[in-house]
């Protein structure tokens, strides 16, 4: 399960930067790969309808939302905790 | 000799009054509207606060047949212009209505009548729709049903520059009285955009605040929106005092700008040049302002980037003026807010009493300026500004002189 997020969410990512999957690494933050708010937004969004979830996240405060998105890894980790916590 | 022009009518419905009087004593009060938002499929909401005009029923206002046509941003508009145009005492006919038009502003039009129409031929699978829906529907029905409701026969169109609508239609409606075109405009700007495809539409920016809109505080949590009209009726001053109007103020000066950089992101330099501009035009000087109307949305975007712009634009002066944002108590009522909030520009002028920015908790370093926090504040204003800086980056602020 955890690779299969890992995927999407590089794919998801990868789709806001431009670039290709293969590109993108855990380490890699959305600054690192060009993405701003609303590219953020967008790629939240994205999120949501691929995994089925909700992720909190409010554009005006991002620091204070209730999801890591420091990173490509920490973005991993968040959605598979939303999706262990909406999922059962 | 340049033409002036001022304002002989003022009227309006809004989530905080059915008219001026109703609405400039909850500003003074610092009353906030915003509340539960009360509509069909709202449990399927994420956000569910606005400032609704509530305990409005169209029945009361309306026959069956107009309101077959008004869809519910009409109905505010028409309601608000039969405050103004009656205030401002004019009966439109001959050369006079041939040189008077109507010049409003409007993000989303009939956005009621796009929601039920889509609802009845998508979820609940009709095939038929009622043959207005159109005519009801288009963003410029508000601005033709005024037209023919008054007799006003000159240019007339409507302006759509999203949370600047109205600003630019009021400037707009100044430009063509300035300019000899004509003698009286009738503008301002009317929405109606609390149906659920409009709230859903705005809760996929995550920018919408979840308890109340806080402009210019450190707890800020976003926007909220309202919606309502509010309708002026412009005039050529000579015109106005050869008559005896009343005038309720002056408007001095406009500008225009456009950031040319973002869709969604304010640009700093963008609002300083409309600031600026607007002093330009109207021949104001930066410390004759005493009070500026903000576009003040209560988003960190907004309000930080709002704040350096005025800081910039006016020097030593930023720290004595004061700087309030309205949308705080009627929330953000995106094509008419500007229009809406000239009330308290004209409250500020005529009344000497400056509206608060109501929900205010705490300071925000980033916003460290006059924003009169909660309770209104009587002083003299002689001049003062009304910005609106739109998604699209497209500004346009108002310069207005005590009359």
């Amino acid at each position: 399960m955890t690779e299969e997020i890992r995927a999407k969410v590089h794919e998801i990512v990868a789709e806001q930067a431009m670039v290709d999957p293969p590109d993108v690494s855990d380490e890699m933050t959305p600054g690192d790969l060009g993405i701003d708010s609303m590219g953020l937004v967008e790629a939240i969004f994205a999120i949501e309808e691929a995994f089925d979830i909700q992720v909190p996240f409010n554009a005006n405060e991002p620091q204070k939302s209730d999801f890591d998105y420091s990173s490509v890894g920490a973005i991993v980790r968040a959605v598979h905790r939303l999706v262990d916590e909406q999922k059962k | 000799m340049t033409r002036r022009v001022v304002i002989t009518g003022a009227g309006t419905v809004n989530a905080l009054g059915l008219d001026v009087a109703q609405t400039q004593a909850a500003m003074r009060d610092g009353r906030s509207a915003i509340g539960e938002l009360e509509m069909r499929d709202a449990e399927r909401l994420t956000i569910r606060i606005g400032a609704q005009v509530s305990d409005y029923d169209e029945t009361v206002h309306f026959n069956h047949q107009q309101i077959a046509l008004y869809d519910r941003y009409t109905q505010f508009a028409l309601l608000a212009a039969r405050q103004a145009i009656g205030q401002a005492g004019l009966e439109f006919s001959g050369d006079l209505a041939a040189r008077s038009g109507v010049i409003l502003g409007t993000s989303g039009g009939g956005l009621n009548t796009q929601d039920e129409n889509y609802r009845a031929v998508y979820e609940a699978g009709k095939n038929r729709v009622h043959p207005f829906v159109v005519p009801k529907l288009m963003n410029n029905a508000a601005a033709a049903h005024l037209s023919m409701e008054w007799n006003l026969k000159g240019p007339s169109f409507t302006v759509a520059t999203a949370c600047a609508s109205s600003n630019h239609a009021i400037g707009q409606a100044f430009h063509f009285i300035r300019s000899g075109m004509s003698d009286v405009m009738v503008t301002g700007g009317a929405e109606a955009m609390l149906c659920f495809g409009g709230v859903k539409a705005w809760e996929g920016l995550r920018v919408m605040s979840r308890d109340t809109c806080r402009p210019f505080c450190a707890t800020r949590s976003g926007m909220v929106q309202g919606e309502g009209a509010g309708i002026f009726v412009l005039e050529e001053m000579a015109h106005a005092k050869a008559r005896g109007a009343e005038i309720l103020a002056e408007v001095a000066g406009v500008a225009m700008t456009s950031d040319a950089s973002d869709i969604v992101m304010p640009s700093r330099q963008g609002a300083e040049r409309a600031m600026a501009g607007a002093l330009r035009d109207a021949g104001m000087r930066a410390d004759e302002v005493g009070y500026i109307n903000a576009h003040g949305t209560g988003t960190a975007a907004n309000d930080k980037t709002e704040c350096a712009a005025v800081a910039q634009v006016f020097g030593a002066q930023a720290d004595r003026l004061a700087i309030s944002s309205t949308k705080s108590m009627h929330g953000h009522c995106i094509g008419a807010t500007g229009a809406i909030e000239l009330l308290a520009c004209l409250m500020a002028l005529r009344d000497g009493i400056i509206a608060p920015t109501a929900n205010w908790q705490e300071a925000d370093p980033e916003c460290a300026l006059d924003v009169v926090p909660n309770a209104a504040r009587a002083t003299q204003v002689d001049a003062c500004l009304s910005n609106a800086f739109a998604f699209g980056g497209m500004n346009a602020v108002l310069a207005l002189r005590a009359a």
